[in-house]
């Protein structure tokens, strides 16, 4: 992974690029999402490292506890990321992480924390490409909004 | 005559007193509590003062029932003196259970809310400021505001928790004589509730049908004797611990979830969003896109208004309690 794609990203030998690395959570179904990450690995598409993969069963496993944990133990970001609408191995797990998501959106700044800390996506098996993309740019987003730079 | 009775004290922190007005509803079986109970201290109901508690000696009260949350560093003076002077500690209530109705306004911070309510809103009323553009306000002024709300189990130890906004009097007389005999109940425990949800109780019928979209409860009437959450009505029944007998449902009222949230391992406020979210199902076309979804469950949820006063109203203060990291950086 070069500076390039990840401008802001905190460099851990020279301490350089951030304030301090991030530590983003990522929910992933292992039929869909996970399978599109490990294609990421086949394919080496850099993927940040400030990543901590979670595989799930299904986006629908993704109890919002889990998310506010996270959240609380000091995650800078969170992402789940499931099945496209139709894909899921159990019909409809899918869908309710995306009514979580929805709701999520506007409980978390009731909370205290930026809704922009928190990411749903649909993400199928074949989108390696989309998950390098999805991941890069997230985590970059996050630097600029610790910055202030956003 | 003396005959001895061990000592109860109640007293209010951050409460609206219909915690007391619970205690006072047990009409008759007071003379009970009155015959086995001593009650040492309680302002609401006694002409006692802080310095009679002062005067007791260490763990001489039996036992503490205390309402109310924790704003203020007096509520917290308070809440401390009293468990030094109790041997039981009872959370009484929603607000000292979880925060109860006051700790939505963790929503803001401490300073936000002062200068809401000395500014912005004293502002309303002509001839408040002085010349100099100052604001006296009449108040009388307040020991100092803690950052947030707390539960009292957040800052003191607590023995036992009797849940409720406020506790129905049936349910607090047993908790009362629960903790009047021996052996007590193993310390933490729930008194004065069932590990059930409300849903239990309620004798509105489950038809297994998902409405497609959530309606404000002023909204429609709904059908006697069928689920209001699936008449879209946000009931917050399934996530709530029962022991009220379902009271909201029984009179067409959606539960609010005053009893407190039933899992109790679950952060409070995902859990009922996870049931609620469970519940409806809008009409997917297939195939559909991401953001088709996104837009069809935005449409769904609009009728929730606010999402924290419906999904956690009385639990706020656990909602992200302890939490030490950077995302905290963000909270007001
Ligand atoms: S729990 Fe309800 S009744 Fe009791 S003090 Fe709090 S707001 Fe009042
Ligand atoms: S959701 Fe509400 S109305 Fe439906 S069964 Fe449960 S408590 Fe009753
Ligand atoms: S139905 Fe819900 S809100 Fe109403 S009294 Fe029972 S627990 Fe409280």
């Amino acid at each position: 992974m070069t500076e390039a794609t990840v401008p802001h990203r905190y460099h851990p030998t020279t301490g350089t690029g951030g304030s301090r690395p991030l530590r983003v959570v990522v929910f992933l179904c292992t039929w869909c999402s996970f399978s599109a990450a490990d294609k990421a690995g086949t394919k080496r598409l850099p993927v940040p490292a400030e990543l901590s993969v979670i595989r799930v069963a299904c986006s629908g496993r993704v109890e919002p506890t889990l998310v506010l944990e996270a959240f609380r133990q000091g995650a800078d970001g969170v992402m789940v990321m499931g099945c496209h609408p139709g894909d899921c191995h159990y019909q409809s797990g899918n869908l309710q992480a995306q009514c979580r998501a929805v709701l999520l959106d506007r409980l978390l700044p009731q909370l205290g924390i930026d809704a922009a800390r928190f990411r749903f996506h649909y993400v199928a098996s074949t989108e390696a490409d989309r998950y390098h993309h999805l991941t890069t740019e997230f985590v970059q987003s996050l630097y600029e909004f610790d910055t202030g730079a956003s | 005559m003396t005959v001895s009775r061990p000592a109860m004290a109640i007293y209010w922190t951050g409460s609206c007193g219909g915690c007391e007005v619970a205690f006072l509803n047990l009409d008759e079986a007071l003379l009970g509590i009155g015959r086995d109970w001593e009650l040492s201290f309680c302002p609401c109901l006694l002409d006692t003062k802080r310095a009679d508690l002062e005067a007791m000696a260490d763990g001489s009260i039996a036992v503490t029932l205390l309402n109310g949350c924790l704003r203020s560093g007096e509520n917290l003076e308070m809440a401390r003196l009293l468990r030094l002077k109790s041997r039981l500690l009872v959370a009484f209530g929603s607000c000292a259970d979880g925060g109860g109705v006051p700790a939505l306004a963790n929503e803001a911070s401490a300073a936000q809310l002062l200068s809401r309510i000395c500014d912005t809103a004293a502002d309303a009323v002509p001839g408040q400021r002085g010349d100099d553009g100052t604001f006296s306000p009449e108040l009388p002024a307040p020991s100092p505001l803690l950052p947030r709300v707390h539960a009292v189990a957040e800052l003191v130890d607590v023995d036992y928790v009797i849940p409720g906004c406020p506790p129905e009097p049936d349910r607090l007389l047993d908790a009362i004589r629960t903790l009047g005999m021996s052996p007590l109940p193993p310390r933490g425990t729930v008194l004065g509730c069932t590990s059930r949800s409300v849903c239990d109780d309620c004798p509105r019928e489950k038809r297994n049908h998902r409405p497609q979209r959530l309606v404000r409860s002023c909204a429609i009437i709904p059908e006697e004797g069928w689920c209001l959450l699936e008449q879209g009505i946000a009931c917050m029944g399934m996530a709530t611990r029962g022991g009220c007998g379902a009271l909201c449902p029984t009179v067409h009222a959606p539960c609010t979830g005053c009893y407190g949230t039933l899992d109790p391992d679950a952060v409070p406020v995902a859990a009922s969003l996870s049931a609620l979210s469970a519940a409806v199902l809008p009409d997917i076309p297939h195939p559909a896109d991401d953001r088709t979804v996104r837009e069809l469950y935005r449409a769904a949820l609009s009728a929730v208004a606010d999402p924290l006063g419906t999904l956690c109203r009385y639990d706020g203060a656990r909602n992200l309690a302890g939490g030490t990291g950077q995302s905290g950086a963000d909270r007001g």
